[in-house]
């Protein structure tokens, strides 16, 4: 199992005695409100999701990931940390005090501020983004951030609670789990989406050279038209109880806010899963992208600067399914015109199960399709 | 920020080592056709590759952290 991301674990969760006291004076200092976004990140910080993150990055940590991908002690990392400082709290709040963040009206986390500073917006976008344009879901939200950040270490005090914590592990958890049922090899399997035979084949294809496959659907905020979260994981559930060893696959929940930050979002995504205890990691096609905003195998392209990120990523290219071949099998394996392949769209499926039909059971098995056109609304509105 | 304080900053992220010139041509022409745009981003490349693999084992779960573990895992159904 690889050790975790920079060398040690991070845990930043108050626990006993400490938590009562802080829970105390978390009252009386200034708070800020946090949304679902950056309370997910609040606590993969403190869970050591990200490791070896310990807070919102400082200046000096956001210009070294914007411009050379790695923190300033040259640890590959890729997406900027941060936590904007509301403008109405401007001249409240300074360095060296403690802040606490609270989410749904209850103290989340304790912040030790280190640092307040401006940073140009534009700048955060184009080098994260590769772009500046608003319509792009990532950009739009750095840009509604206020104009200066807070840097500095985060201790949790309250887990956020979620409608599906039963499938939450944190990493400490997961290496432990991993290390019980004797896997050494273990692959990542980043998904938004509930699975199609593609997903499927992906995973089983890396199954047949490592010991177990990670599922670890993003649970959180997400854009319009996504699948919802108790969609994803009631398809997730079948497809592992009828079509997977039970020793060989675990699924658990990551909360965690999409930014569809493409290649540097895949990077980021490896990492988080080289923390959770994967030796490898799966991207795909578009890994993290949205739109049109990069390359089809960007995602895959960027791992070539990180030979140093102690985690495989395996790549692949699209699959789909056959006819001729009678079977799903992927570009350098069939030899076959494109009339006779059946490719695996996100958005014909989606198009499909919109209108309440079953997809070709050649694309999705139609026990999934089920679980999904049964909900009277399996999409994000 | 002005000009001269960006390549200030810049200098302040980069340091020079030195290597022996024939290595250095040598290294020049193993990177020509290759992604690595000069011999200073070969030998990044290359001492990250070596560094990481030096990477240590994993620190032990305290008897505490295991006995946590095991209970939530078992009461989630993830373990017997």
């Amino acid at each position: 199992m690889p050790k975790p991301h920079g060398g040690k674990l991070i845990e930043r969760i108050i626990k006993g005695k400490r938590k009562e006291r802080l829970l105390k004076e978390a009252e009386e200092i200034e708070k800020i409100t946090v949304e679902k976004g950056v309370a997910a990140d609040i606590e993969n910080i403190a869970k050591g999701v990200y490791s070896p993150l310990e807070g919102f990055m400082t200046r000096e940590e956001l210009e070294t990931v914007l411009h050379l991908k790695r923190l300033p002690n040259d640890i590959p990392w890729t997406l900027p940390i941060l936590l904007d400082l509301p403008k109405d709290l401007e001249g409240s709040i300074k360095e060296g005090d403690d802040v606490t963040l609270t989410y749904r009206e209850s103290p989340l986390a304790i912040m030790h501020i280190d640092e307040i500073y401006p940073f140009n917006k534009k700048e955060i976008a184009e080098y994260t983004f590769e772009t500046t344009d608003e319509k792009h879901p990532g950009v739009a939200k750095v840009y509604r951030m206020a104009g200066k950040f807070i840097a500095g270490k985060i201790d949790l005090i309250d887990e956020p609670e979620g409608p599906y914590d039963r499938y939450k592990l944190s990493p400490k958890e997961t290496r432990y789990l991993f290390r019980q049922k004797g896997w050494k090899t273990i692959v990542g399997f980043q998904t938004r989406n509930p699975p199609h035979l593609g997903h499927e084949y992906l995973q089983k294809t890396a199954l047949t050279f490592l010991d177990g496959v990670f599922i670890n659907p993003v649970i959180g905020t997400k854009k319009k038209g996504d699948f919802k979260d108790e969609v994803i994981l009631q398809a997730y559930e079948i497809l592992i109880e009828r079509y997977y060893l039970k020793n060989h696959a675990v699924l658990a929940i990551l909360p965690y806010e999409m930014r569809y930050a493409g290649p540097r979002e895949a990077v980021h995504h490896a990492i988080m899963r080289k923390n959770f205890g994967c030796t490898h990691f799966i991207v795909g096609r578009d890994h993290a992208g949205v739109g049109n905003y990069y390359k089809p195998y960007a995602a895959q392209e960027i791992f070539e600067e990180f030979p140093d990120l102690g985690i495989a990523p395996l790549f692949f290219k699209t699959f789909f399914y056959c006819r001729k071949c009678g079977g799903i099998t992927h570009e350098k394996a069939c030899p076959h015109s494109d009339e006779y392949r059946l490719k695996f769209s996100g958005t014909r499926i989606r198009e499909i199960l919109r209108s309440g039909k079953l997809p070709p059971r050649e694309l999705m098995r139609p026990e999934i399709a089920e679980v999904i056109i049964k909900n009277p609304n399996p999409f994000v509105e | 920020m002005e000009m001269s304080e960006k390549k200030e900053e810049e200098k302040k992220k980069f340091t020079t080592i030195s290597i022996p010139t024939p290595l250095f041509e040598k290294i020049k022409e193993r990177i020509k056709g290759t992604g690595f745009t000069s011999v200073s981003s070969y030998v990044t490349y290359v001492l990250r590759e070596l560094l990481a693999e030096k990477e240590e084992e994993e620190e032990p779960f305290t008897k505490e952290d295991e006995e946590r573990i095991k209970a939530r895992l078992r009461a989630l159904g993830y373990i017997d």
